[in-house]
């Protein structure tokens, strides 16, 4: 078990190491200086010097080669220090610890909220397959795996928002109002749209493994042992199932981050996906690496922890501790 | 001394039939096998869905592609006739600036489309490429190259490419190499799965044997022979790109204006849904029923070439 | 002897995309109480799906068992049963042991529980004594070490091992019956020797009616007092083991035994094998099924079925050449 996870674990680092020379090289091969935006008087309220440059090149790590660059960069990520941002002039980390509790709510409410719709419709449209049932559970996850998110939550807006006025159409709290049934007021709409794909995912995948599981030799011992359908449901093939998911689940954080980012905007959640695109739109350089390695990191940590629970939970996986 | 138990028809038994038979050797047994192609046209037929999902989606290309055909320019403006509701000259209304909400659909399923298809073309090339070397050479080759795809599929490729164009300007090419980028991932797992058993084939090996270079058995040997496979990641590839592109265009990091393609017509009509959520549904819907399409047949192929469901 | 289990003109089909497929056509055997019987034939030949016929494991659809088909266990017909008598008939009545262990046991759930599920099913014990019984049985299995056992999963027992287990639960609540299905061919050769000599223990022991069913003759001979030779969804040939051991009548049967590997035969002498293949069960041929392979095949075998003949009492085989017109070119 021990040497499972240390491999797991230094998987991810290898990945996050190099995901971090990735996003980093696309900010450093771009073209065009991202100082060149404070170089024009629009940004600061006049032309820097070439000393005032030369220094904001040298706080922000952006002299000596790209190697330089990159580990003087890596190590204050380490340490905690992931610079200032050029808009708000505050600590990124700070800026993005302060937008985190926004964003992780709306992952956290999407997650739970398709795998509670997900896991029933999947195993009864894998245990009733090809029934009118199945047909009507395959045709909602086809739909949801086809459906712009973004095109969703407009809609969902004109229709819930303005047509029936029941639920607001962006932000997280009305001015004014403090209470938790506002938030999660605020919230139904965006925690929707953002599962609609993974839960349609989920579905499929589970339907399939329903699918496969029935169609296994235990299931016929089972049988022969006298145990009814309902038994062999709940005592042997839907633990099977649900195993596996497990990790489909840990793969699924990458369109969470990048479907939160898309909702954010939709719904101007004031989440890091909102902070992410002001951040990309302002060229807020230091802010958008920031929040890169952050969400990379949220990916890499549920991809991790998805195959630790899975290790935990199957016992074929055991084995590798002797 | 034997006893018969079955009650014969005396009558039907002649002697002369006891006669030793004289066996055709030639004679060859039905066979039941049906080869990939009977089998995608039977499934094709049994799947009324299949169908209609064919015709939408060429439909829906046809008319992008004839788009000139229609009587209105879509960048002509028409300020007395902004934000009109259906009507006979216009089917699907007008845009803030009086622009044919459909004609515009058209020529934006031109963007939309031809960005998906060749980034699918990107990535299909790229994947196969990769996922057929990785697969034949093996060994430390396939570890690396299997170890790039992991890290390939664990970056949020979306925000990877947004972070990417908010340096560099986006245009078709850029959108379509970057889209390509983070998706080839999926057709490289396939193809090497695939080549992986391929090259223990008979065939191969012969060919091996008669000296032929590996380029050319990865290039006439193993790729034609999972040209159905490659089909099926591709319209998903197709149905993928266009998503990412559309959400890429909404965000505004996607084709420059004055182009647009649906997803930046959505973009344009989020700030008029107060006033006329039409504009919005129209786009919305073209994509949805696209990529719907796409997705179906997709599956419906794969659903054809697996042989496990057929029994 | 008295009879346990009446298999009467058993018929059973399924429903595929390219057509019917009959694997069963027309199947006829008893097993009585306590006794052993084997039935032999090649892969295909419908001896396993009749096994899991008399297990009620056949899923309708696709498959279909046809009208007329008869299985009486005790004299009741079980394939008019309800669910819920099914659910009692099986594993308490008759059990079955699949070819593949690995595949056959629950891969997340321990050796123990899978045994004691069945022993709580259908006795009222608690939990504690259920699992008693599982150590128990694993003992009686040859299983040393229960109690460190049972807690353990099947990826942790050796393939021998993992058949043993199968018995055991097979074994738990003792059934009247207990079929096994090709227990043995996914096992070494020294292996096979020990299920077999286990089964065969068993059976002895807890005087239980097995049904061992092969396409390996040579693992028979000592194991089962009577033989059903199956081919193409059909007995060809049954009778005691001395009948298909030293007076077999079917040329399928002569041919089988050509092929079993024999200790006495002169070294030189070569192992025959049957050419060609059983023919397509979805269009079956019209008259005898072994004709398109059958060396004594007659004008007759590939037009009409051929009739039952009784030799020696019990003995049985549908075969043209016994009929007296065949009498003549027999000699010749």
């Amino acid at each position: 078990m021990k040497k499972f996870i240390t491999k797991r674990f230094l998987q991810m680092m290898l990945v996050w190491v190099l995901v971090s020379i990735i996003s980093f090289s696309v900010i450093f091969f771009a073209p065009g200086d991202p100082l060149y935006m404070y170089m024009t008087p629009e940004a600061t309220g006049r032309k820097l010097t070439e000393e005032e440059l030369q220094a904001m090149r040298e706080s922000l790590g952006l002299d000596g080669t790209a190697v330089e660059q990159y580990t003087s960069w890596a190590t204050k990520m380490v340490q905690g220090n992931w610079g200032i941002s050029l808009t708000t002039k505050e600590p990124v980390l700070n800026e993005i610890l302060k937008k985190l509790p926004a964003t992780i709510g709306l992952m956290g409410a999407s997650l739970i909220l398709s795998l509670i719709v997900a896991i029933p419709l999947g195993l009864i449209a894998g245990t009733h397959k090809n029934s009118w049932i199945d047909n009507i559970i395959s045709a909602i996850t086809y739909v949801g795996v086809s459906m712009p998110a973004f095109w969703l939550g407009i809609m969902l807006i004109i229709v819930f928002s303005m047509q029936l006025g029941w639920l607001p159409s962006s932000g997280m709290r009305t001015i004014g109002v403090v209470s938790n049934w506002d938030v999660i007021k605020h919230g139904i709409l965006p925690a929707i749209v953002l599962s609609l794909n993974n839960m349609a995912v989920f579905v499929r995948y589970i339907r399939s493994n329903t699918i496969t599981q029935m169609e296994e030799e235990y299931v016929q011992t089972a049988l022969s042992k006298g145990i009814g359908k309902r038994g062999i449901m709940y005592g042997h093939v839907l633990k099977n199932c649900m195993l596996p998911v497990i990790t489909t689940v840990g793969s699924r954080f990458g369109t969470l981050v990048t479907g939160s980012f898309i909702v954010e905007s939709v719904f101007a959640w004031p989440g890091l996906g909102t902070l992410g695109m002001s951040s990309i739109n302002n060229r807020d350089y230091p802010m958008v690496m920031g929040i890169t390695m952050f969400s990379c990191t949220i990916l890499l940590l549920g991809n991790f922890l998805a195959d630790l629970l899975y290790g935990i939970a199957d016992p074929r996986i055991k084995i590798g501790k002797e | 001394m034997a006893k018969l138990l079955t009650p014969l028809d005396k009558a039907a038994i002649r002697a002369e039939d006891f006669a030793k038979a004289v066996k055709d050797e030639n004679k060859v047994e039905a066979s039941f096998e049906r080869t990939v192609f009977q089998q995608l046209v039977s499934s094709f037929r049994q799947n009324k869905l299949a169908i209609l999902c064919l015709i939408v989606l060429l439909t829906i290309i046809l008319s992008s592609i004839f788009a000139f055909l229609s009587p209105y320019d879509p960048d002509e403006m028409d300020v007395m006739n902004k934000m009109a509701g259906p009507s006979a000259e216009h089917w699907f209304g007008t845009d803030e600036l009086g622009r044919d909400s459909f004609t515009r659909a058209l020529y934006g399923g031109r963007v939309s489309l031809s960005v998906g298809f060749s980034a699918m073309v990107v990535s299909v090339i790229i994947g196969t490429l990769i996922g057929s070397v990785s697969g034949y050479v093996g060994g430390k080759v396939d570890a690396v190259l299997m170890r790039v795809v992991d890290i390939f599929q664990s970056v949020p490729s979306l925000l990877m490419i947004i972070v990417f164009f908010s340096f560099v300007p986006s245009n078709m090419v850029t959108l379509i190499i970057m889209l390509a980028l983070f998706s080839w991932t999926g057709v490289a797992r396939i193809v090497r799965a695939q080549t992986l058993t391929l090259k223990e084939r008979d065939f191969v090996v012969a060919a091996k044997v008669l000296g032929v270079s590996h380029a050319k058995i990865i290039m006439r040997h193993i790729v034609p022979n999972m040209a159905t496979q490659i089909i099926v990641a591709a319209s998903l590839s197709v149905a993928g790109a266009i998503l990412d592109e559309s959400a890429l265009s909404f965000l505004g990091y996607g084709v420059a204006l004055p182009k647009s393609s649906w997803g930046s017509m959505l973009q344009n009509a989020q700030q008029y849904i107060l006033y006329d959520p039409l504009l919005a549904l129209i786009p919305g819907a073209f994509i949805l029923l696209t990529v719907l399409c796409l997705n179906i047949l997709g599956d419906v192929l794969q659903h054809a070439l697996d042989p496990r469901l057929h029994k | 002897m008295e009879k346990l289990l009446q298999v009467k003109d058993l018929k059973v089909s399924f429903h595929s995309y390219a057509g019917e497929v009959q694997s069963v056509r027309g199947v006829s055997f008893d097993v009585g109480v306590g006794e052993a019987v084997a039935i032999v034939g090649e892969s295909g030949c419908g001896k396993s799906v009749t096994a899991k016929t008399i297990m009620g494991l056949i899923q309708t659809p696709p498959g279909e068992i046809k009208a007329g088909s008869e299985i009486l266990f005790e004299g009741t017909n079980i394939l008019a049963m309800t669910e819920k008598e099914w659910a009692q008939y099986r594993g308490a009545s008759c059990s079955i042991v699949f070819q593949d262990a690995l595949a056959a046991l629950n891969p997340t759930l321990t050796v123990g529980r899978q045994i004691a599920e069945k022993v709580m099913l259908h006795t009222k014990v608690s939990k504690a004594d259920a699992y008693k019984e599982a150590e128990r049985l694993l003992t009686l299995v040859g299983i040393p070490n229960p109690a460190k056992r049972v807690k353990q999963y099947p990826h942790e027992f050796s393939g021998g091992m993992r058949q043993r287990v199968m018995i055991a639960i097979a074994l738990a609540c003792q059934p009247k019956l207990l079929i096994a299905d090709e227990p043995t061919t996914a096992l070494d050769v020294t292996i096979q020797a020990d299920i077999i000599d286990l089964l065969k223990d068993l059976q002895q022991q807890l005087n239980m009616a097995v049904i061992l069913i092969t396409h390996d003759l040579g693992i028979v001979a000592d194991v089962a007092k009577k033989i059903v030779v199956m081919y193409s969804g059909k007995v060809v040939e049954k009778g005691s083991n001395t009948d298909i051991f030293y007076r077999s009548k079917h040329p399928y049967t002569q041919a089988l035994l050509r092929a079993v590997p024999r200790l006495d035969a002169d070294e030189n002498q070569e192992l025959e094998s049957i050419e060609g293949t059983p023919p397509n069960l979805i269009a079956p041929p019209v008259g005898c099924p072994f004709s398109t392979r059958c060396k004594e095949c007659m004008n007759i075998c590939q037009t009409q079925e051929p009739p039952e003949y009784e030799f020696e009492d019990g003995h049985i085989c549908r075969c043209w050449l016994y009929h007296e017109f065949a009498q003549g070119n027999k000699e010749a």
